[in-house]
């Protein structure tokens, strides 16, 4: 059976085209998830533009203008579109500077937790044995804390700030990055493709690094999109319970904790902070199933 | 099957052990001095530190230190509360049933919206009500439920007065607890109105507090059932004639529910966190409300007992759950 195939040389640079347009088609497919992806886009354009954007500095107190409510009510005025919180800081200057905050904290967040998560991912399933029992009950230990209890208390431990608060949460979203590049580097390893780079030569770095690790990227982006809503919603919950962002700062949870004490005269300073965290996680979340649509060989319809 | 609830114990103990041990060691970790952490106490005089510190055997090994903590911890003594001096298994236990009792609502609430939206949602794939009931969940799945919380108290506390702003009953009613349970107690007690007054403290914290489960198991429930309508038993059950009610109750149903029931014991750990937002908001008093007070007291034996009873709580909870469906797919015990 001597069956010659004629390879046709397809260069990297067209293939990773194909399959980016490939991916487009399946994300685009979900309208969710295109809308998310917009509205992310332009959160993004209002965090980076946020002096060009906002009408006021979000420290600057208007001392004549306490309280006052959105434009479009009674005694609403122009210039504080929505309105001016219990000190006279323009609300939307403030929502607009705290879009900063927020993406700020998932990208770091999400960073810290996924680059974390791969490195111990890679060591537990690709060395297996005592390491990786000793990596897996430490990841369990940290699971069995609900997130935001511990984060709680680490921030309780190390001061309450933000840099604390999102170190802590990093730290209570890793273990889902571990058991995911754990799960995919085991059944990846045993795959032809793997020996035969071992046997070309391949060292152990390479081999995590460069084999294996590149055909175990769909989960975990799918899940890196999970990790910045969810940076986003426990560093606000943080900031609300007074153990994150510290004020002055426009963080929205923290904005919501100061406003608590006004909520039944002035809906105004709680409801536009939490619109604005639900607006983003929403999009991301929306951005998020798209992904896992479009990257999920099962759920492709071929 | 005990063979499998051995192995599953097994498991637990290493992951019990180093739950401990972070717990023991977070006051260690902590920058100041221990003695005063402990014991309270700001300013002393050499020989008070040094009497307090023997007291409380911060003079000896850390092993020792530890394993002497680990053996309290094992006869029921977690230490006691710097701030109020009780004992802390005492306030957990005190306060526990009120955070079981809301638990409880929320995820009753949870399930028995969740799972027909989930179903109905499957059986109508694609349709309006499919997309905008897994809209819904969407916006219920990515709800800050601080703010939830908050503009609920708005509407009904504020515009509608409806509901009380906080606690778990009025003031009016006074009645020693029995059961620890609100909803029982105030119907024992007989008082008239006092039952009601409970379950209008009790409404809106639950549905906080069930909003993201609720949005979970739904999507969830959806997804199974959809993964199991497309088996080929299905199709035989359709094309021998069963009723499409039949087909979905009896034969659908049952496989579907197994990855459903993880997700709702997997929620018990989610609610926990939960609670500590949800208690806070309506000054619930349970015990998230009593970790975040004590994070701000700086009570740290409670931070340090009640970070491991709710650990294991939740370990112990996993677990159930982990048996449970053992039991329902005999598939997963070896």
């Amino acid at each position: 059976m001597a069956d010659t195939v004629k390879v046709q040389p397809v260069s990297s640079a067209a293939l990773r085209r194909q399959m980016l347009s490939e991916f487009w088609f399946y994300f685009s497919e979900n309208r969710g998830a295109v809308i998310g992806l917009w509205v992310f886009v332009a959160l993004v354009i209002v965090a980076v533009f946020a002096p060009l954007i906002a009408p006021h500095s979000p420290f600057e107190q208007y001392r004549d203008a306490v309280l006052v409510p959105p434009a479009w009510m009674d005694g609403g005025r122009m210039s504080f579109l929505l309105g001016t919180d219990p000190v006279g800081r323009d609300m939307l200057s403030r929502l607009i500077y705290g879009a900063q905050y927020s993406l700020f904290i998932g990208l770091f967040v999400t960073t810290l937790s996924l680059t974390g998560g791969i490195l111990v991912g890679l060591i537990a399933g690709y060395y297996r044995g005592w390491v990786d029992t000793v990596i897996m009950r430490l990841m369990d230990i940290i699971l069995a804390f609900p997130s935001l209890l511990l984060a709680l208390v680490l921030v309780a431990i190390m001061g309450p700030s933000l840099t604390n608060g999102m170190i802590a949460i990093a730290l209570t979203l890793q273990p889902h990055f571990v058991r995911l590049t754990r799960a995919a580097v085991m059944t990846e390893k045993t795959r032809d493709y793997v020996t035969a780079a071992r046997i070309s030569g391949a060292g152990s770095f390479r081999l995590m690094f460069r084999t294996i690790l590149p055909n175990c990227t769909a989960p975990l982006i799918v899940q890196a999109t999970l990790s910045f809503s969810n940076a986003i919603l426990d560093a606000a919950a943080l900031g609300f319970l007074g153990m994150g962002a510290q004020p002055p700062a426009p963080e929205w949870g923290t904005m919501l904790a100061e406003a608590r004490e006004f909520i039944l005269r002035a809906w105004w300073v709680v409801t536009f902070p939490g619109l604005a965290i639900l607006i983003t996680v929403l999009a991301i979340n929306l951005m998020g199933d798209g992904l896992r649509d479009a990257l999920d060989p099962k759920m492709k319809r071929s | 099957m005990f063979g499998f609830l051995l192995r599953r114990i097994a498991v637990l103990i290493p992951t019990f052990i180093g739950v401990s041990i972070i717990a023991f060691a977070f006051i260690r970790l902590l920058p100041g001095d221990p003695v005063a952490l402990l014991s309270g106490e700001r300013v002393m005089s050499p020989e008070r530190h040094a009497m307090i510190s023997a007291q409380l055997g911060l003079d000896r090994p850390l092993v020792i230190q530890y394993f002497d903590y680990l053996g309290g911890v094992l006869t029921g003594d977690f230490g006691s509360s710097i701030v109020s001096k009780t004992p802390i298994l005492k306030q957990f236990m005190a306060l526990f049933p009120a955070t079981v009792e809301l638990s409880f609502c929320a995820i009753l609430i949870a399930v028995a919206l969740g799972i027909p939206a989930g179903i109905i949602a499957a059986i109508k794939r694609g349709s309006a009500l499919d997309q905008s009931m897994m809209g819904i969940a969407l916006v219920g799945y990515s709800m800050p439920i601080f703010w939830w919380g908050l503009l609920l108290i708005i509407l009904f506390s504020g515009i509608l007065q409806w509901t009380p702003v906080s606690g778990r009953i009025s003031l009016m009613y006074f009645f020693k607890p029995v059961t620890g349970f609100m909803l029982i107690d105030s119907l024992i007690s007989g008082q008239k109105g006092a039952f009601s007054s409970a379950v209008s403290h009790l409404i809106l914290p639950s549905i906080v507090l069930a909003t993201i489960p609720l949005a979970v198991i739904a999507r969830q429930t959806r997804s199974a059932m959809l993964e199991v309508l497309s088996e080929d038993y299905i199709r035989t059950a359709r094309a021998k004639g069963l009723s499409p009610f039949r087909v979905v109750s009896l034969h659908a149903l049952r496989n579907a529910m197994i990855p459903v029931i993880t997700t709702i014991g997997l929620q018990i750990g989610v609610m926990l966190a939960g609670a500590i937002l949800t208690e806070s908001i309506f000054s619930w008093p349970g015990i998230g409300k009593w970790m975040v007070d004590s994070v701000f007291r700086r009570d740290y034996p409670v931070i340090q007992g009640g970070l491991l009873l709710i650990a294991g709580i939740i370990m112990v909870v996993n677990l159930i759950v982990d048996l449970l469906y053992g039991l329902i797919n005999p598939r997963i015990r070896h």
